[in-house]
């Protein structure tokens, strides 16, 4: 088959797969099979991105129908570039997990979690390259019921209650989301994305349309867990099976913030007047106080997951905040960081996914003097923790900079700045307090006893940890993705 | 008159709704949520959306009572805990809520109106293109089985997604399961009316799926109310015979591939499209005649969309039903 079937590929593969390998019996075999196939699904990933790097932008009509009257799906730079980041997070996490995943799941009930994993990796690219709003919900359901299931297997019981409020969130963000699409049909008769941009035109004046981008703005933000709107992500991300920490929390919020620049941007833009200015009075401010809040919280907490997740709740704050300065740098930055957080976070999770193969709660406490024993994985972990902060050489670097390069254009300068670089110090501060304790803390007597990482995992961990490396000495993918994408986004201004 | 029916049927959820909010007896909450859902089945018959109705009839009042149901008679709990949360904050969000939605419907399309964007843009074409291209009566099922099937195919995957949830929580794989001796729950089997009227109307219930699920492309139905409806006879057997007998019908292991079954047909046809050298779900390749070819897809898919509902429901079911005897 030719590349025009690329965009159905990506999420035809693991969606069909997904039952096959619901039914094996075999833990090991439905390991493999999900490995297998979400190795092709990056396959094709790189292809559609090489397809765009080279200028097109890939349509592809489902059933054979031309939109309006059937699925258009539809990739340009933007979610091309996420494309890689959910395959690659999800293949990365596989590969590295077959231990932590029999050991936290279960062999008996590994098939049935394989089947989800696959459910959740076509959800989120089916979402990605989807051209229609309605159809964009209907992977949002695939990617939120699996994503459910993944969180739910964690070994705590804790894991229960927190991924039911998970539930009811993301059910909330789906159903506002849902309302809106509604919305915009009634005044326009079309689910098509650029369809329905045309048809606002001349009605974008109504209260209909302007609800209805409301609707999806706030049900996105739930969703994207933007605050204040992320008290559902710290502990579903915490008691989480490690492995499943590392794929969600590197792609599953930015999927959410992807749809929300893709409608906010592409169908309300050009119909609203002065829709921009809901980044500057509304997202903005969020976005500011979401990047000081989880920088303290994760200072101030004791699960090492726990610290991971308030930290993703002050990065999701650095790309809305790029995104909110409506520039070319920021936005540039903005989908920039997208990728390079998912690379750091990734790397991080999977580090702390080979410490939780000895240690069942993930406490500072417990893991005291653990980095010792297992220096490859602390070290791992440390690079992965200077991506992180933003230290020169790294993938973090990059986009940290051009985030600071974008508040320099900005009219905001100086307190953009002392936000970012306290931050950023911030960030010193949490990875720190966790290297502190994993190097120069007395071990205690469970970390004694323990040696290094499975060194098919170690590999694994460090490939993301190379990663983070290579994308902080050659940027050039990303950047050239990134940047294209904020030509489109701002060509969408007046 | 259609409008009092309407305001009249609306009054009846909204007081219903209320109802659902208001009582502490959990079974009395299930119950009224079965009635929302059959006046709102009722609401959509007023707006002429035949195939919405039956869906909403069959899952909504039907299915998912007996699932609630079923997981009431787990928790043991008949009463909901009170909570000592304030709801003041609760009630300013629903209210703003609902109020933003009211202030957003004073300048939309009325209801019926022939001009409205919904009828003006993609519906006429709809009706053009399934009368000369896929040539069935029955425009809703042409929209949902060929026109948008990427869409119902993801949906069913989201049912598929669903009854994998409940088997990994639940725990009740079907390899534990067989092993596993099912004491002797006895169902309804001291009742001799109802097992005798209940088994009475079974094979009926049967015929009327099987005759929504191959009939959808001439009047109201299709795969996902045909499933819904089979499940449901099934399940009855299972309550008036007892639990055993009724997974010696289907049994688990069975619910499984069933389940599995039907979106791997749906999502095989879409690959054979692509391999006869078509766009996926394309059905026009499937045969010489681009009709023809069209309604064999869509016969094809919507088996895949029947099974596939079926054996979720009845997996769920049973996930609930054989935790109970444990």
């Amino acid at each position: 088959m030719d590349s025009v079937h690329l965009p159905a590929l990506q999420v035809v593969v693991p969606l069909l797969t997904a039952p096959i390998v619901a039914v094996l019996r075999d833990a090991r075999l439905s390991w493999l099979a999900a490995v297998v196939t979400s190795v092709m699904t990056f396959v094709v990933s790189v292809y559609i991105v090489q397809h765009v790097l080279a200028g097109a932008v890939l349509s592809y009509q489902m059933g054979g129908w031309a939109a309006p009257y059937g699925i258009e799906l539809r990739v340009d730079s933007l979610n091309a570039l996420m494309l890689l980041v959910v395959s690659g997070a999800s293949t990365l996490a596989l590969l590295a997990g077959r231990q932590s995943l029999t050991l936290q799941i279960g062999e008996e009930r590994l098939p049935l979690f394989m089947a989800a994993w696959l459910l959740a990796l076509a959800g989120l690219v089916g979402i990605l390259v989807s051209g229609d709003a309605f159809n964009i919900f209907v992977f949002m359901e695939i990617s939120s019921l699996a994503s459910y299931i993944l969180i739910s297997g964690g070994p705590d019981r804790r894991a229960l209650p927190s991924v039911f409020k998970y539930l009811i969130a993301g059910t909330l963000g789906a159903t506002f989301y849902l309302i809106g699409v509604g919305m915009v049909y009634m005044m326009t008769g079309t689910l098509n994305i650029a369809d329905m941009e045309a048809r606002l035109a001349g009605v974008g004046d109504t209260n209909v349309v302007f609800v209805a981008a409301g609707f999806i703005t706030i049900g996105l933000a739930l969703k994207a867990a933007i605050y204040p709107m992320h008290a559902w992500m710290p502990n579903a991300y915490t008691f989480a099976p490690n492995i499943v920490t590392a794929f969600i929390a590197a792609c599953s919020t930015k999927v959410a913030l992807y749809v929300l620049l893709r409608m906010d941007f592409f169908v309300f833009q050009k119909n609203l007047v002065d829709h921009e200015s809901q980044f500057t009075y509304l997202l903005m401010p969020l976005a500011l106080l979401g990047i000081v809040f989880g920088s303290v919280a994760a200072v101030f907490e004791r699960n090492i997951k726990r610290i991971l997740a308030f930290s993703s709740v002050a990065q999701i704050g650095y790309i809305l905040l790029g995104a909110s300065l409506i520039s070319v740098s920021g936005f540039t930055a903005a989908v920039l960081h997208l990728f390079n957080h998912a690379l750091a976070k990734s790397a991080l999770f999977l580090a702390v996914a080979a410490m939780g193969l000895y240690f069942a709660r993930l406490r500072l406490q417990v893991l005291r003097g653990a980095g010792r024993k297992m220096p490859w994985t602390f070290a791992a972990f440390v690079v992965a923790g200077l991506s992180l902060i933003g230290v020169p050489g790294t993938a973090g670097f990059v986009s940290k900079w051009a985030l600071i390069s974008a508040a320099l254009e900005s009219n905001l300068v100086v307190p953009l700045l002392v936000l970012i670089l306290g931050s950023s110090l911030l960030a010193i501060v949490y990875i720190g307090r966790i290297v502190e304790h994993l190097w120069f803390g007395d071990a205690t007597d469970k970390a004694v006893q323990i040696g290094e990482a499975p060194s098919w995992m170690l590999a694994m961990v460090w490939l993301a940890v190379a990663a983070n490396i290579w994308f902080g000495l050659d940027s050039s993918l990303p950047m050239a993705l990134a940047q294209q994408s904020a030509i489109d986004l701002l060509r969408q201004l007046p | 008159m259609i409008e009092i029916i309407g305001i009249f049927l609306l009054c009846l959820t909204v007081i219903t709704a209320i109802g659902v909010v208001r009582t502490t007896s959990l079974f009395a909450a299930v119950m009224l949520m079965g009635i929302f859902s059959l006046l709102m089945a009722a609401a959509f018959i007023l707006l002429d959306a035949a195939d919405v109705a039956l869906t909403e009839a069959a899952v909504g009042a039907g299915i998912s009572t007996v699932l609630m149901l079923s997981a009431l008679a787990l928790t043991g709990d008949r009463r909901e805990k009170p909570s000592n949360r304030p709801r003041v904050l609760s009630l300013i969000v629903v209210v703003i809520t609902a109020g933003t939605i009211f202030y957003a419907t004073f300048d939309k399309p009325a209801l019926g109106d022939p001009k409205a964007p919904i009828h003006q843009h993609v519906t006429p074409e709809y009706f053009a293109m399934t009368r000369q291209l896929i040539d069935i009566p029955n425009v809703v099922t042409a929209v949902l089985a060929s026109f948008r099937g990427y869409d119902t195919f993801g949906e069913v995957l989201v049912v598929f997604t669903a009854g994998i949830g409940v088997l990994f929580l639940l725990g009740t794989g079907p390899t534990t399961r067989r092993r596993r001796q099912l004491s002797s729950a006895r169902g309804l089997k001291h009742h001799q009316p109802l097992r005798i009227g209940g088994k009475v109307v079974i094979p009926f219930i049967i015929l009327f799926a099987f005759y929504v699920q191959f009939h959808g492309e001439y009047s109201p139905g299709g795969g996902f109310q045909a499933g819904a409806i089979f499940a449901a006879a099934v399940i009855l057997y299972g309550l008036l015979e007892g639990e055993r007998r009724g997974l010696a019908v289907l049994p688990p292991q069975f619910l499984l591939y069933m389940s599995a079954g039907g979106a791997l047909l749906f999502g095989g046809v879409g690959v054979a499209c692509m391999l006869l050298g078509g766009n996926f779900l394309d059905y026009n390749v499937l045969a010489n005649d681009s009709v023809t070819a069209q309604q064999l897809g869509i016969l094809i898919i919507e088996l895949g969309v029947g099974v596939t509902v079926a054996g979720v429901l009845l997996a769920i079911y049973h996930a609930f039903a054989a935790r109970g005897v444990q």
